[in-house]
């Protein structure tokens, strides 16, 4: 059973607000916040001050192995039954460049959506409360806080223009 | 691309909009659904009995004539492997362009390259005669440690159609999961446990958006190569060998052009209708139509200039066999299949530099069609004509397709047909979360960026 995070619950129907609402909540001391949206926002990642995703060196790492999967599988298995036909080398890199460059792609692609599903799992989330509106027309913002600082929080979050606040005890 | 991307579609929807109106789609379907999905599942039966029957009496049913043992179900294969381009050039290549016109259409685009694919797959492995072997085309140790053939372009195209198929349902899959997320927030009951379940606990925190925003972009960029690598590698399969007329190092791109225009017709002829029966007339507007069509033009531009090109190459080479072929071509027993791709695909696409047909839904529809047949066409001329007269007059022969070849084609069209109008009701056929980007979030009042 996921164990259930308490805190402040907001949700904003302005941009404008919900950026305003961030800062406001970062210049409080509240840095460990939960920003929902229907669609990726550069306001919202610029307010949040999230650095570049990691994703790429899954990406890249993905991608040369595939690449050296390649060179490595077609060279190895034309040694392991050696054929010579018409004094062609046995092994031949032109090819095989073919193969290099499928599994280059394959091997990048699948790892780049490893990087996809790991990552974000770096940051626990996970009982942090939700509105399904979010993923429609709301933007939400969850700061987690003990019961002393509900109030506090709630009253920054209204003022930054909320539509609807509530506490997740 | 520049010019496409220059024009903005006009969005009057809000974000709620756009999640009711997709969400809408999934609602109990129309008679006009229940006929068409009726109408691919019979099609796709009358193909099954037929694979049926080859499993039974085996490849002798189909119209293979020495020295033409690549017909029908070759020329399928490459008909479909080349429909899907259009779906990764509009949801990936457009998507690194940032053309604006791709969000309402690209979904529909995409799923048609998974599907297309698929049916793609089927081919190699109906053709192949003893289909339960399939398997020995990959790379297995089997008992005697014998390895395929990797200088052999059909063991690229393996690894070529493999990739293509693995990374293009990726590719759709992850853009679905934020649009499932959307769907699972609308509905109830046991649809509302599916999605979830099919959602993947997607709930656009904002430690998601950020990696998935920067996942989407390397996978757009990794399948935007692959898109132009697959039908080199199956132009390879024909240009690697000495047949008049396969040889030529024209191929690569000719081939590309032609999938991208085979492929945009089918997303024409898939989404002039789809539009009217899934009611997205106000999503899917005549600006997408009039951009598609400019990509019809320009790709059917290249592929009359390759076709101009391949006659030109035949003559100036001075070679007697390609000489021979392409006037065969022409003139020789299947000059109504030769013209037929020439008219469909060179000659009606110039019917596009007019803004009046751009914009003439039921024009456009109609030339779709004639692509259809048209890009069929050119490979069944490609490979046929070419296979039937190659170096040895005393072992030319003219190959007949028979009711097995035809049976396997409708089944193609049926099995495809299937699971896209399967999809379209079961999954967002729009995409909400990039239509929802395009989209100023609401200000306060008075408020300005």
């Amino acid at each position: 059973m996921t164990k259930h995070v308490p805190g402040v619950l907001a949700s904003f129907e302005h941009i404008d607000a919900a950026v305003d609402a961030i800062h406001a909540l970062k210049q409080a001391g509240n840095a460990d916040l939960t920003v929902y949206s229907a669609a990726p926002n550069h306001e919202l990642e610029e307010a949040l001050g999230t650095g570049s995703s990691w994703v790429r060196a899954f990406t890249l790492v993905g991608g040369l192995t595939g690449c050296a999967a390649g060179l490595a599988m077609t060279t190895w298995m034309s040694y392991d039954w050696p054929l010579l036909v018409g004094g062609k080398p046995i092994a031949a890199l032109p090819p095989y460049v073919v193969i290099m460059f499928e599994l280059t792609i394959l091997l990048g692609a699948l790892s780049t959506v490893a990087g996809m599903v790991l990552l974000p799992q770096l940051k626990k989330i996970r009982g942090r409360p939700y509105h399904p509106r979010f993923s429609d027309d709301l933007i939400g913002i969850f700061a987690p806080c003990g019961p002393d600082r509900a109030q506090a929080l709630i009253r920054i979050l209204t003022v930054s223009g909320a539509v609807e606040v509530t506490h997740e005890a | 691309m520049t010019a496409l991307a220059q024009d903005q579609p006009v969005i009057t929807q809000t974000h709620a909009d756009v999640t009711r109106d997709v969400v809408a789609t999934l609602g109990p379907p129309s008679r006009g659904y229940y006929l068409a999905l009726f109408t691919a599942v019979g099609m796709f039966l009358i193909g099954a009995a037929t694979f049926v029957a080859l499993l039974k009496e085996g490849l002798g049913l189909a119209g293979y004539v020495p020295p033409v043992m690549w017909l029908v179900y070759i020329t399928t294969f490459v008909f479909w492997v080349g429909i899907g381009h259009a779906g990764t050039l509009i949801s990936a290549i457009l998507f690194l362009f940032r053309s604006p016109w791709r969000t309402a259409v690209y979904r529909s685009t995409e799923a048609m390259t998974v599907f297309a694919v698929m049916t793609a797959g089927l081919f190699p492995i109906i053709h192949i005669g003893r289909q339960w072997i399939f398997y020995w085309l990959l790379p297995y140790p089997n008992q005697r440690y014998l390895w395929p053939n990797f200088k052999s372009p059909l063991i690229w195209d393996v690894f070529a159609i493999g990739t293509y198929l693995t990374v293009s349902t990726t590719f759709l899959v992850v853009g679905l999961i934020p649009d499932i997320a959307a769907v699972r927030d609308k509905v109830s009951g046991w649809r509302q446990v599916i999605y979830r379940a099919c959602s993947l606990g997607w709930t656009g925190a904002d430690n998601q958006w950020r990696h998935y925003s920067r996942g989407y972009l390397y996978l757009a960029a990794l399948a935007t190569p692959l898109v132009l690598s697959v039908h080199s590698v199956v132009s390879w399969d024909f240009a690697m060998s000495i047949i008049p007329g396969w040889h030529g190092t024209i191929f690569a791109p000719y081939f590309v052009a032609g999938a991208i225009y085979s492929g945009i017709g089918m997303v024409l002829t898939l989404l002039v209708p789809l539009r009217r029966v899934l009611r997205l007339e106000h999503m899917i507007t005549e600006y997408h139509f009039e951009n598609l069509a400019k990509l019809t033009l320009f790709t059917g531009s290249i592929l009359g200039y390759a076709y101009v090109m391949e006659y030109f190459v035949a003559w100036y080479s001075g070679n007697t066999f390609e000489q021979t072929t392409f006037f065969r071509r022409a003139f020789g027993p299947m000059w109504w299949a030769g013209w037929s791709m020439i008219v469909c695909n060179a000659f009606v696409s110039q019917l596009l530099w007019f803004k009046k047909i751009r914009t003439n839904l039921t024009a456009l529809f109609v030339i779709s069609i004639f692509i259809n047949v048209g890009m069929w066409f050119e490979r069944y001329v490609i490979i046929s004509s070419s296979l039937s007269n190659d170096y040895l007059p005393y072992a030319w022969g003219q190959a007949n397709p028979t009711w097995a070849d035809w049976g396997i084609l409708i089944g193609s069209f049926g099995w495809f047909f299937m699971y896209f109008l399967l999809f379209a009701r079961t999954f967002p056929i729009v995409a909400i979360q990039e239509i929802k980007e395009m989209i100023p979030m609401p200000r306060r009042k008075g408020a300005h960026r």
